[in-house]
């Protein structure tokens, strides 16, 4: 693993490529370009706060915040690993023609998608100072919120990136599990409000813990609890092991595929 | 059939049992959901193709080798398998130094860029950092004579440009080990003089050498010692000059592998 990881370093310069390559590819030809970043989470906001604070009246003050604050660790964790799901695919001509420690391109996607997330905090600053939602201290604590889950996202995208060259249909099949996935996640609700029996179903969901990072400090104003922040890095560190082992082992067969 | 000479370095290109096998699906099942349907029915048969079968092979520094065989026959797969770009089923590959691959030139080029662009993305594809590649940038553009050209995109090139870019780019560097695929046929006459120049010069830095040709002439000029591949088996192992009388001696015949192997041993 070490020896990956200086070589990792090495192709530095091809890293930076593909970032840059990433985001400008995401944007080009889109009118809104870069806007979309900080659009779609808030026209998804408008969409969740009628239906889960008018209709269905959640008990929450400040939905739109309280739902802001999940959601964009959510996307950034859903978006990240769908792309690496079905994105080795389009490397392929260029692996079968030229050696690169193939991580790189799964960790081009996570800093992309980083970035990505660093940009939609723009909107969610606006949104708080329009609804006067308090900004406090714990903010600072951010950055190790989005570190843990861009660990997380890292593990299951190497996990995701080689089942896509064996199997096609991964990226249709993730999708429904990415949808299924949200609902048991307390993004449009509080966990106090999941009834007892579906508690475990919640309570063994890493999100969970993820998502409450992030929605700690921005909502709540605190820093997160030492267990949330103890059972996020456990997921985050043993996801990346998980998904380090199983891309080692099959992403070399990318060669032999397609 | 152990080297009688007793190795006086280590090898800089180990090779070692080396088998890589493709397995090639009857039809084709690209879905999981195929997989798994047939995978019940116990109909998942494979066609087992084997590009390279228990090849063994040691280089020393400086050594370079030229590697003939009929087409099929594995050259091209044992020079991916040296530059990591295949990993072999069986058997391992130790490298030992900076190695150069002239495999495929001017990987990830893209149309849309300026080939000043592209020669920095290149480059980061072969693992390289900006500022080796800003040093070397103004030497690179003078190699492949395209000072007037360089900042426009890359699909205005002619066949002939982009590949003495890809050239220009894979050979400014300093390598221990260069594997090359056929590649001195690239450009017109001038290039290719110049192209093999360069080659030659490596050779004299004393760089080892692997090359994979179809033409026994070049492989007579340029290497000490060859490797006869046939049907991914190493069927002759030894000076240049022997093995070429042998091959091109059995070329229209089905080859003897267990005859031609015997000059190997010496």
């Amino acid at each position: 693993m070490l020896t990956s990881l200086r070589e990792i370093i090495r192709y530095r310069s091809l890293l930076r490529a593909l970032v840059a390559r990433e985001l400008k590819v995401r944007y080009k030809r889109s009118f809104f370009g870069i806007a979309w970043t900080m659009l779609h989470p808030l026209m998804m906001m408008l969409v969740f706060t009628l239906v889960f604070a008018e209709i269905l009246k959640v008990p929450v003050e400040h939905f739109t915040v309280f739902f802001m604050s999940a959601y964009l660790l959510w996307n950034f964790v859903a978006q990240t690993t769908s792309w690496s799901a079905g994105g080795l695919l389009g490397y392929a001509p260029l692996m079968r023609k030229v050696y690169v420690p193939k991580a790189v391109f799964v960790i081009a996607t996570v800093v992309a998608g980083l970035v990505n997330l660093v940009v939609s905090l723009v909107p969610l600053a606006v949104l708080m100072l329009v609804v006067h939602h308090p900004m406090r201290p714990s903010l600072a604590f951010l950055p190790v919120s989005m570190l843990l889950a861009a660990v997380f996202a890292l593990g299951i995208s190497l996990l995701l990136a080689p089942l896509s060259i064996l199997f096609a249909d991964i990226v249709p099949i993730y999708q429904i599990v990415l949808t299924a996935w949200l609902y048991v996640t307390p993004v449009m609700y509080t966990v106090e409000l999941v009834p007892a029996r579906f508690r475990p179903l919640v309570d063994l969901n890493p999100m969970t813990y993820f998502v409450e990072l992030f929605r700690a400090p921005i909502f709540h104003g605190h820093v997160p609890t030492l267990s949330t922040l103890g059972t996020a890095s456990a997921f985050a560190f043993g996801a990346l092991v998980l998904g380090w082992i199983v891309f080692d082992r099959y992403s070399d067969r990318v060669a032999y595929h397609v | 059939m152990a080297p009688v000479r007793p190795a006086p370095e280590r090898p800089v290109v180990d090779v070692r049992d080396v088998t890589v096998r493709y397995r090639v699906p009857h039809e084709r099942v690209p879905t999981f959901k195929e997989f798994a349907i047939r995978w019940m029915r116990r109909r998942l048969v494979y066609q087992e193709f084997l590009a390279l079968s228990q090849v063994s092979i040691a280089i020393r520094g400086g050594e370079s080798v030229g590697i003939v065989g009929r087409n099929g026959a594995g050259k091209t797969t044992l020079l991916k398998v040296i530059a990591r770009v295949l990993r072999p089923t069986r058997g391992t590959v130790t490298v030992r130094g900076r190695v150069a691959p002239l495999l495929e030139l001017g990987a990830g080029f893209d149309p849309e860029l300026s080939g000043r662009e592209n020669v920095f993305l290149n480059g980061a594809l072969l693992g390289r950092s900006r500022r080796e590649m800003r040093e070397r940038f103004a030497r690179i553009v003078e190699f492949a004579e395209l000072e007037e050209f360089i900042d426009a995109p890359l699909r205005t090139y002619s066949t002939g440009m982009v590949a003495r870019l890809g050239f220009a780019v894979a050979t400014d560097v300093e390598a221990d080990v260069l594997l090359l695929d056929e590649v001195l046929s690239v450009g017109d006459f001038a290039f290719q003089k110049k192209s093999y120049d360069r080659i030659t010069s490596f050779l004299k830095s004393g760089a080892t050498f692997l090359l994979v040709s179809h033409s026994p002439d070049v492989v007579r000029e340029l290497c000490s010692r060859a490797i006869w591949l046939d049907g991914g088996r190493v069927a002759a192992d030894g000076p240049a000059g022997e093995v070429i009388d042998v091959f091109t001696g059995s070329a229209p015949a089905a080859p003897d592998a267990q005859a031609a192997g015997a000059i190997a041993g010496e």
